[in-house]
């Protein structure tokens, strides 16, 4: 373990910000990463069933 | 009647069925996101609370555990696109053009989160944000060519032009790739050399590059994850016209 507190572990020696900044844009862009494609997902599975409904109903 | 040759291993010509790459793609994506979540938790926890500071950057050290892998994914992603890219245009599998697809919003992501945590790093160990260096220029434009495929290909009404249009882009884009490896050699440079090198120990301590390598891995697991999810719904969009995708959503 590399720090004697919690309160060591936040400020990084004064290098705090520049080190959680860095490791919450990290986590903003896997977050988006994951989210952007679950999504288009759901919307193209929801897509396809209105448009097969769409021809059931017109045959 | 003969078999035509086959020159390539048997998986290669089933790639180029979207069907069985869509299936396949599903089997392996849980063991990915179970590898990529369990090495990155790894990862950060090792690097944010074990790894020792720097002697000389102190803390702002354990920058590198995102900036180094992101570096690393968004060339490999590049040259992945690209490969991609070329095996679309010289054998037209569809599957090929939706992987370089898919990789290009992955990448870009990455070179963004390169740049954004070179900056970061770059304010307390050389006093600015921001240096016209080789090595940052090259990664700058590495980002806009990136950008630049998807552009191009959100431009294009027809898909298989958009597919050919960027492979090419990407091709030539390629390039850049060996001018950002080599930009700390060719030029004068505040940028450090690389940390991995195939042919050398690593210039830091085992208890530094450790949970680097970790970090590494799991951000190509990671990578993995994403493109294959992508790459599974540019399938099911472009193939949303077949019975066995019918199939799969009536069966939901």
């Amino acid at each position: 373990m590399s720090f004697d507190s919690f309160s060591d572990f936040l400020a990084m020696d004064g290098h705090g910000l520049y080190v959680w900044m860095s490791y919450a844009i990290a986590v903003v862009l896997f977050v988006i990463n994951v989210v952007s494609p679950v999504m288009r997902r759901k919307q193209l599975v929801s897509e396809l069933i209105r448009r097969m409904r769409r021809e059931k109903n017109a045959s | 009647m003969a078999e035509k040759k086959k020159w390539m291993p048997r998986w290669f010509y089933q790639l180029a069925s979207p069907r069985w790459s869509y299936e396949i793609m599903g089997k392996l994506l849980p063991w990915f996101a179970v590898a990529a979540a369990s090495l990155l938790a790894v990862g950060a926890v090792w690097a944010l609370l074990f790894a020792p500071a720097d002697y000389q950057q102190g803390n702002s050290f354990r920058i590198i555990y995102i900036h180094v892998p992101s570096a690393i994914l968004a060339q490999s992603c590049y040259m992945l696109m690209a490969v991609a890219g070329a095996i679309g245009l010289i054998w037209k599998m569809k599957v090929a053009d939706m992987v370089a697809k898919s990789c290009a919003p992955v990448g870009a992501t990455m070179a963004i989160l390169a740049l954004a945590t070179g900056a970061i790093w770059g304010k307390p160990t050389w006093g600015s944000w921001w240096v016209w260096d080789a090595r940052l220029t090259s990664m700058l434009i590495l980002l806009f060519l990136y950008l630049g495929v998807i552009a191009l290909n959100s431009a294009m009404e027809s898909e298989a032009t958009a597919a050919q249009a960027t492979a090419v882009l990407a091709l030539v884009g390629l390039v850049n790739i060996p001018i950002i490896k080599y930009s700390v050699d060719w030029w004068n440079t505040l940028h450090q050399p690389a940390t991995f090198t195939l042919t050398e120990r690593p210039a830091m301590p085992a208890e530094m590059w450790m949970p680097l390598l970790v970090m590494v891995i799991g951000f190509y697991c990671f990578f993995a994850v994403s493109l294959m999810m992508r790459t599974r719904n540019e399938i099911l969009h472009r193939e949303r016209r077949a019975s066995w995708v019918r199939e799969l959503i009536e069966k939901q």
